[in-house]
């Protein structure tokens, strides 16, 4: 296995609390040695000059469309997708078809992502059976299988009855398994486009208001207290959720949440001239939302920054605004948005981003190897970017199947220069490495 | 000042909303004649691309390009087809405009589906109505109509009726209106007047007796109980009682009030079956001069720059 020197770069490693200039010597897959000027005789250099050396980032939201939608996305394109963004590893969204509510599929998944071998394949496993909302899944099996599941969710909607996700969550404890949340609530966002607010009534568009999101909140919180389960809200959207999240923490109950770099970087007005690519569930909401959302990830209320990768094919995106799916691609733009939107303006410092995507997620999950420190004998899951370099977002040239982007043309700041996977890099030089079953 | 496609009636300002009625004002003639045409878009294509079955817009549409020479295609299409199976809406205004369609009359179920094909189409785009959006030509019809009647849209009194929160007519003539200097009064159940539409420059009321006294126009608004989820108001029955014009509440109107409505009526509820055929009811009127405005939109979007006949006020 090829030795490699990353040199001249910065490293910043929330989990080691270093923040520094030193060089990384990688070698059998682990880091050997951090500090100036190293040597490594025979190892291969990878140029980190003027570029930040970090943790490889963490996803803790990603649908990766397979088994079922393969013209979508598939694990080997998302898996490409997730390492030029700069990932080592992702959880995969059970929502697939047929749904990932047993272990045979989770194995599945998991298997097909190690064979892929671009980012560690995480799978998350359904709460309930088909994701129906009727009864469990086989929840202990796919803790308990190859694939080890840690987190559990119904994403794509909310577990509806309150007795379910009672049950669901007092039988997770015995795993030390996370119950994960689509925060909605099914009756009053039904028939919904987009928030439900000013905008909502003059563009003629059904709302989904932000009640239908704390109230679901409001109602997992007190669940979790109930049952002393870990409890995570997947991508929060609304002011009041992120105020209940931070009273959650204070009264010390296990409740993490995630915020997404779309909702951490638009708000309703994205949709005023109906573009189905910032049709999203949570919607986009309202200034006020976003800049809570904002102050909820700089004082880490907020945990993750999870990308909700959510690929749609073209010609169904390319349709009537309420036919269209709801889901924006994510794994390609999430570090270059949190870069532009909350680290250049300095809303958020450069560790406290890379913490929020990569050593949270990896420590929410429980991944060992994932998220630093960047010590010796740690495995070398690392990231390098450049934060200074611009690019211009061009959806046909990213390596996920789908375009559905509402960032196209925008120029971002950060370029991922390498990426490595326990020592391998997956990108070099700006270039995925492996060339992929596509 | 004209747009290029008319999809909302924000596009329009009061200049704007102006030249088109006058310019129907003028085109009205020509349906008074006897040989009820004009040259002027002699080998135009407009086609009415309706995803939803609506024979007076499109009669009315029809009419109005036919009056101008215009060549007429119209293409039903079924909405629900459009993402499961046969043509998606861009293939079909790709395949429209492929033969030479100058203008797309769009009318579809869907809110904002008008805006996203005039991103896919060189053709004009006029929105006949699109989900519970806008109806930007009812709008100017019913603007013309009232005109008509009081010689000025300036500080008249309107009071609109129903299901605001659905309805497309609502939001387009609400803001036109309010543009001409109109003062709007929007009244129904809280369920169908939601609070944000006080934005658009509207007063809003719950109680119909309140603001009925002082209305220029009463406009009704077509009210349906079944929605989806939890209806908006127990029983038609009491919707009628509440909000509906019934005789009783057209006597307290004044004088020389007008009673709208966009069409097709419920008679009884929204407006009582006798209130309906009342003289002061111009909802005929509004169908006939549809025609001419529709006419002049056409014209300024797609003619030339010659005058019409019988020109301007
Ligand atoms: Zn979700
Ligand atoms: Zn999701």
């Amino acid at each position: 296995m090829t030795d490699y020197l990353l040199r001249g770069g910065r490293v910043v490693d929330p989990a080691g609390g270093q923040d520094r200039r030193a060089d990384v010597l990688v070698s059998g897959g682990v880091v050997t040695a951090v500090g100036e000027r190293l040597g490594g005789s025979g190892a291969t250099v990878l140029d980190c000059t003027g570029a930040v050396v970090a943790p490889g980032l963490v996803d803790l939201h990603a649908h990766l469309r397979e088994p079922g939608r393969e013209d979508e996305e598939t694990i080997a394109t998302g898996s490409a997708a997730a390492a030029a963004g700069g990932y080592t590893a992702l959880c995969a969204m059970p929502n697939t078809d047929p749904v990932a509510d047993n272990a045979a599929v989770v194995e599945k998944v998991w298997a097909l992502g190690a064979q892929v071998g671009l980012v560690d394949v995480v799978p998350a496993g359904a709460l309930t059976r088909g994701r129906r909302g009727e009864e469990m899944a086989d929840l202990g099996e796919m803790a308990r299988c190859a694939a080890g599941v840690r987190l559990f969710t119904d994403d794509g909607a909310a577990l509806s009855d309150s007795l379910l996700a009672r049950r669901v969550m007092e039988y997770l404890v015995a795993f030390d398994a996370i119950y994960a949340e689509h925060c909605e609530d099914e009756a009053l966002v039904a028939g919904g486009h987009m928030h439900e607010g000013e905008r909502s009534v003059a563009l003629g568009l059904a709302g989904r208001p932000s009640e239908a999101e704390f109230l679901i909140a409001a109602r997992d919180i007190a669940l979790a207290r109930l049952t002393r389960c870990r409890l995570h809200l997947l991508h929060v959207s609304a002011a009041e959720t992120v105020e209940l999240v931070r009273r959650a923490k204070a009264e010390g109950l296990r409740v993490t949440a995630e915020a997404t770099p779309h909702h951490l970087a638009l708000t309703d007005a994205a949709l005023a001239s109906y573009d189905t690519n910032a049709k999203v569930n949570p919607p986009l909401r309202t200034e006020r939302d976003r800049a809570a959302l904002v102050a909820g990830v700089a004082d880490g209320t907020i945990d993750a920054i999870a990308t909700d990768h959510a690929p749609h094919a073209l010609q169904e995106k390319e349709s009537e605004f309420t036919l269209a799916p709801a889901g924006i691609v994510g794994l390609e733009t999430a570090l270059s948005l949190t870069l532009t939107t909350l680290v250049a303006p300095g809303l958020l410092t450069l560790r406290d981003a890379l913490e929020r995507l990569s050593t949270a997620p990896a420590r929410i999950l429980g991944l060992e190897g994932h998220g630093g420190p960047i010590e010796p004998g740690r495995p070398a899951n690392l990231t390098v970017f450049d934060p200074a370099a611009t690019w211009v977002v061009e959806p046909q040239r990213l390596h996920s199947r789908s375009v559905n982007t509402p960032f196209a043309g925008w120029e971002l700041s950060g370029v991922v220069r390498h990426t490595l996977l326990r020592g391998r890099p997956t990108v070099r030089d700006g270039e995925l490495v492996t060339e992929v079953m596509v | 000042m004209i747009p290029q496609h008319l999809l909302s009636i924000d596009q329009l300002d009061e200049t704007a909303i102006t030249r088109i009625l006058d310019t129907a004002r003028g085109l009205r003639s020509v349906t008074d004649r006897p040989l009820k045409k004009l040259p002027t878009l002699r080998g135009r294509t407009v086609c009415n691309l309706f995803y939803e079955p609506s024979t007076r817009t499109r009669v009315s549409f029809e009419l109005a390009a036919k009056r101008l020479s215009a060549d007429v295609i119209n293409f039903q299409a079924d909405a629900r087809s459009s993402v499961s199976k046969g043509e998606s809406l861009k293939d079909t205004a790709w395949t429209l405009e492929a033969m030479g369609v100058d203008a797309l009359v769009v009318r579809h179920p869907s809110s904002g589906a008008a805006a996203q094909l005039s991103r896919w189409v060189r053709a004009r785009v006029i929105n006949a109505g699109d989900g519970r959006h806008e109806h930007p030509t009812q709008a100017l019809l019913d603007l013309f109509s009232m005109r008509e009647r009081f010689g000025t849209l300036a500080g008249l009194k309107v009071v609109i009726v129903g299901d605001i929160a659905h309805s497309r007519v609502a939001r387009s003539n609400v803001k036109g209106l309010v543009t001409m200097g109109a003062d709007v009064t929007l009244v129904g159940p809280p369920t169908l007047v939601p609070p944000q539409v006080e934005s658009w420059g509207a007063k809003v009321s719950y109680d119909l007796d309140a603001v009925l006294d002082d209305a220029d126009v009463c406009y009704l608004l077509r009210v349906q109980r079944e929605r989806l989820g939890a209806p908006a108001f127990p029983t038609l029955r009491e919707y009628a009682a509440l909000w509906g014009l019934d005789r009783a509440r057209a006597a307290r109107l004044k004088p020389d009030a007008l009673v709208m409505h966009p069409g097709p009526i419920n008679r009884g509820v929204e407006i009582a079956a006798d209130v309906a055929d009342l003289p002061r009811a111009v909802i005929l009127e509004q169908v006939a001069n549809g025609v001419a405005v529709r006419m002049s939109l056409l014209y300024l979007m797609l003619g030339g720059a010659e005058e019409p006949p019988g020109g301007g006020r």
